[in-house]
Formats: structure tokens, C-alpha cells, sequence
């Protein structure tokens, strides 16, 4: 079940798109991973039937992707995996839905996720929590962990989700898959519904490289719509080199530090070595705010969705408790609408931007923001990429972490950096421990996409961990 | 510090409704969170620039028409998730 492209697209050549659908359909209707909120069963069958009759020559054709459930899709159900949410369907499609249903692809289905993405084990998900595939009772990571489990799990062979603060690479760590964070603006967030809107970019997920950049090179474009896209058109696939010899790799040692696990900095180090046997070079580079990012990220995050969720009221959508006057009714549908992870960064990001705090945290985390941008600036003069920990552990289990969120958060040291630095940033599987796997990201300059995917494509073609498979599903 | 009078304050401003239960549950979390947050203090940010976005932002100019990407919902469509509606409009909760 875990095709390519490549294999699905001869698949659906001698046989049909309808029969390829029918079988990821099966396979997740007998899951118990949990990994989607909504099965577009019907609508799917139906657009594959008419791939197979239309002789439709897009990249996609015929082939089903798994859609993470912040994403606008017309006619299916969309809820952030949120009570407020309930039963909401789309009136539009987002940029990144539009591109994939030119391009011929199925959405087969809407992946579970942390509630409104706040979350690093899609553990706040209204819709209980999604398991790991290598091991059902640990967390697949968050918040798109569905979007992960799901492409681990062979229940789609590609997927978006989004990232804000890591939720693309944190789950294609813990789950074994590649991931891929873009740079701010290379894919609109029109029709994304909207958690932290100055850190967060949709991100794709596949078992291959290959077949990241390839629906990376489908959702990828300009879009008048949102005023933050960029206009700049790249084949990311071109870029796809078996080479890095004269690569300079920077090595930034705050991300091996205090809590990082020790397989973890093994595998991440034997990946260099390995690059480095491949012609790649290597240098230590000194990122000194690094250990501030953590504080900074959370307070611009939260402040941001205080902003963005006060649309949720049930007046145009959602749901609605019984009348009252005009605040109390509002203040009675989000207070059964949110969950405690929802509430608890509401009432923070309130706070930080409120009258007397303002400065103090909001303004301060934003300065500092400048600070750890120009750590990235600074080791960028001197090297093409960077390799780091994609997490610092591998996949905990189930309930280990979920009563105490700051020691949740403190799991995202290693990813939040990139967000604030608007940075592109790519995990692939580099390792094992105890039947885990464990990531490692590729960090690029802005839109400098390519060598991250050159870089991570060579590291693919000369080992064997993203061929593994988890067993017993 | 946030205290119980603060959590009421800002559950106001985010139009959370808070029960006595719901305060006493979320003041320490919150509390060892902004505590955490307290580090930030150390960086020295004189004379730092706040980065708002990271890449330079433009306006973003169209011609005021309607038609190619900025076709707008139909009402019917604009209407089709409202959980209340009344002859056409979102049907709203009584402002007093």
C-alpha cells in the first residue's frame, strides 16, 4: 500500500484510478489509527470515475491525497478538528485544492489534527486523538498528525498539512516520512483557516522526496488572493540532484542541546557523516538566541490566534448555544465550542497584547524575533544548509505530556526557530531507535528550496530508511 | 502573575465564558507558563527593530471589479453554514 507516483500512476494506467481509490478507501475504513475526521468517500469514487473516463493527463491524475482539516475543501465537512466547528462545509476550496484537482488528484479524505493546530501530538483533537503507526500508543506528533499517520500508515500516498510552529516536520519525524515547511509566501494560505498568520504555510507530506516535490511543485504558486504570496515560479522536481559534493553544511550545536536524546543526536550526526562521505563539507555555526524561541514563538502564536479565532462566534457558521444578549451568547458558543489547549492560548495571546502587557511580552517576543532572524542571516553567509534534530525524541506515548502543556511545548525547540525565521525547512527519516524513527530536518535561506531538496533527496538515494515500513497495521 | 480578577478580565475580552471551576483550573498552568515567558527578559533588545513578518510586505493592488479571482460567494452560499438566519441575513443574538 505504500506506492510512488511513479507506481500509482501505472497502476491507474493499466487498471483505474477507481480501483487505486476503492483500495486506500478500504484500507482506512479498516484502520485504527484514527488518522481522518472525514472520509470523502463518495465524492471521491465519483472524481476518479470521471479521471478514468476523461483521460485526464495532470501529474495527479487519479491519485488520492489526504487533506489536513484546516483546509478549505468545497462540499466536505471541515472542522479544525473543533467542536466550534461542527459540521461546517466549505462554500470554496483553498488555493492549494484548486491546484490539486487541476492537477487531477482525488481528495480522499480530511486528517485529524490538534484543534486549531494548537498542539504537538494531535492529542486536542475533538475527534480523539490519532495513534502512531509504529507503535498505537504513542502520539504521531502534531498537529498535522493525521496528515502523517495516514501517508506512514499507507492510507494515502500523499497529504497536506500545515506548519506553524513544526506541525508538518514534528509528525513526519515521529511517523517516519518526509515532510516539507516552505518558505513564508511560496504557498497561499487562501482557504488555510487561520491559527498564527505570520508564522504558518501549508506543507506536504509523502514517503519520497521525489514525490514531495512533487506535489510540492503542484501546490506551490502565486495567488492573488492571499497578500502574502509570493510570485516566483520554481520546478522544484528539477532540483532533485544526486549530488552534493562542495555542499557546506552548518551544524548549529544549540539544536543537539540539554533533553536531546541520544540516539537522536547519533543518527542526525551519522547523516552528516554520511553527506560528508558524499562530497558535503561541514561547520559548527553559532546560533546564540536559539534558547529564546521557544518564549518568543508561543507569545507571537498566541497573540495571533487570539485575533484570528474571534471569528468563531456562531453567527456564520459553527455551532450555537441558546440565545442570549449579543456578548454573552458569544461567550457561551466559544466557551462550549473550544477546548482547553484553544482557551488556554486565547486567554494568553489575550493577555500578552492587552493594555499594560503589550510591551512587555508581545513587542519583546517580536524583537526578539529580529534577534533569532539574524542568527539564521548570519550562518547563511557562510554555509548552503543546515542539519538539525527535527525533535529532540522520538515519538512519546499517548497521555504522557497532554496534562502539562508546557513540557509539550518545550518539544517544539527545535522547529519553532524556522517559523519565526520564515525559513524553509524539510524532515526526512535519518534513523531508528527502539522501532521509532527518528528525523532530521534540512534547513535552507529563504526560498532557496532547492538545495534543502537536493541536500535531502541525495541523503535518500544513499540510504535505506525511508523504505521502511511499520508492521502490524 | 495573573490573578483570579485578571483571568475574569481577559476572559471578557476574548468572550470566554469562565466558570469559578474553569479559573481555578487554568490560573497555575497559565501562570508557570508566563513564567516560563520571564526568560525573554534576559535578552538585551535595545535598539532591535520588532519583525512583524519576515519578508518585506507590499500592498497588493487590483482593479475594484468583480470577476477572475475575486469572485465572491453567492448569498446563498455566504448563508449555507449560518447556524440562525432570517430573510436573507445572519440572524444575530439581541444586542442588550
Amino acid at each position: 500500500m505504500w506506492a510512488s507516483i511513479n507506481e500509482l500512476r501505472e497502476r491507474i494506467h493499466a487498471g483505474s484510478s477507481e480501483e487505486v481509490v476503492c483500495e486506500y478507501l478500504d484500507r482506512i475504513g479498516s484502520s485504527k489509527l484514527n488518522a481522518f475526521v472525514t472520509v470523502a468517500a463518495e465524492s471521491a469514487i465519483a472524481r476518479a470515475k470521471e479521471i478514468d473516463s476523461g483521460g485526464h493527463d495532470g501529474v495527479l491524475a487519479g491519485i488520492p491525497v489526504a487533506i489536513k482539516d484546516n483546509i478549505s475543501t468545497k462540499g466536505i465537512r471541515t472542522t479544525c478538528s473543533s467542536n466550534i466547528l461542527t459540521g461546517y462545509v466549505p462554500p470554496y476550496d483553498a488555493h492549494v485544492i484548486e491546484r490539486l484537482k487541476a492537477a487531477g488528484a482525488v481528495i480522499i479524505g480530511k486528517t485529524n489534527m490538534d484543534e486549531f493546530a494548537m498542539g504537538t501530538s494531535t492529542e486536542t483533537s475533538y475527534y480523539g486523538a490519532t495513534k502512531n503507526p509504529w507503535d498505537t500508543d504513542r502520539v504521531p506528533g502534531g498537529s498535522s498528525g493525521g496528515s502523517a499517520a495516514a501517508v506512514a500508515g499507507g492510507e494515502a500516498p500523499l497529504s497536506l498539512g500545515s506548519d506553524t510552529g513544526g506541525s508538518v516536520r514534528c509528525p513526519a519525524s515521529f511517523c517516519g516520512v518526509a515532510g516539507l515547511k516552505p518558505t513564508y509566501g511560496v504557498i497561499s494560505r487562501y482557504g488555510l483557516i487561520s491559527y498564527a498568520n505570520s508564522l504558518e504555510q501549508i506543507g506536504p507530506f509523502a514517503t519520497s522526496v521525489r514525490d514531495l516535490a512533487a506535489i510540492f511543485d503542484v501546490v506551490s504558486g502565486h495567488d492573488l488572493r492571499d497578500s502574502t504570496s509570493v510570485d516566483r515560479k520554481t520546478n522544484y522536481s528539477s532540483a532533485l540532484e544526486n549530488d552534493v559534493k562542495g555542499l557546506n553544511i552548518g551544524v548549529p550545536a544549540e539544536y543537539f542541546g540539554e533533553g536531546t536524546d541520544e540516539a537522536v543526536e547519533k543518527s542526525v550526526w551519522n547523516a552528516i557523516h554520511t553527506l560528508e562521505d558524499l562530497g558535503a563539507t561541514w561547520t559548527e555555526v553559532k546560533m546564540p538566541h536559539t534558547k529564546y524561541a521557544l518564549s518568543a514563538y508561543y507569545i507571537i502564536a498566541m497573540s495571533e490566534a487570539s485575533s484570528n479565532l474571534a471569528r468563531f462566534d456562531g453567527m456564520r457558521y459553527g455551532i450555537r448555544t441558546e440565545d442570549s444578549n449579543w456578548h454573552t451568547t458569544f461567550s457561551q458558543v466559544r466557551a462550549a465550542g473550544f477546548g482547553e489547549e484553544v482557551k488556554r492560548r486565547i486567554l494568553l495571546g489575550t493577555y500578552a497584547l492587552s493594555a499594560g502587557y503589550h510591551d512587555k511580552y508581545y513587542l519583546k517576543a517580536l524583537k526578539v524575533r529580529t534577534l533569532i532572524k539574524q542568527d539564521f542571516e548570519r550562518a547563511f553567509n557562510d554555509v548552503d544548509v543546515l542539519i538539525a534534530p527535527t525533535m529532540p525524541y522520538p515519538a512519546f506515548k499517548l497521555g504522557e505530556k497532554i496534562d502539562d502543556p508546557l513540557s509539550l511545548y518545550l518539544a517544539d525547540v527545535d522547529t519553532v526557530p524556522i517559523n519565526l525565521a520564515g525559513v524553509p525547512s524539510i524532515s526526512i527519516p535519518c534513523g531508528f531507535s527502539d522501532g521509532l524513527p527518528i528525523g532530521m530536518q534540512v534547513i535552507g535561506k529563504h526560498f532557496d528550496e532547492a538545495a534543502i531538496l537536493r541536500t535531502a533527496y541525495t541523503f535518500e538515494e544513499n540510504t535505506d530508511y525511508h523504505t521502511k515500513r511499520p508492521e502490524g497495521l | 502573575m495573573i490573578t483570579k480578577e485578571d483571568l475574569e478580565h481577559i476572559g471578557w475580552l476574548s468572550r470566554l465564558e469562565l466558570s469559578d471551576e474553569d479559573k481555578e483550573k487554568y490560573s497555575p498552568k497559565l501562570n508557570s507558563i508566563l513564567d516560563y515567558f520571564g526568560e525573554l527578559n534576559e535578552v538585551d533588545t535595545e535598539g532591535v527593530e520588532p519583525t512583524y513578518h519576515v519578508l518585506p510586505l507590499y500592498n497588493v493592488f487590483r482593479e475594484d471589479e468583480v470577476g477572475g479571482t475575486t469572485t465572491s460567494l453567492t448569498q446563498d452560499e455566504a448563508l449555507s453554514n449560518a447556524p440562525r438566519k432570517q430573510d436573507g441575513f445572519f440572524k444575530a443574538p439581541r444586542m442588550m
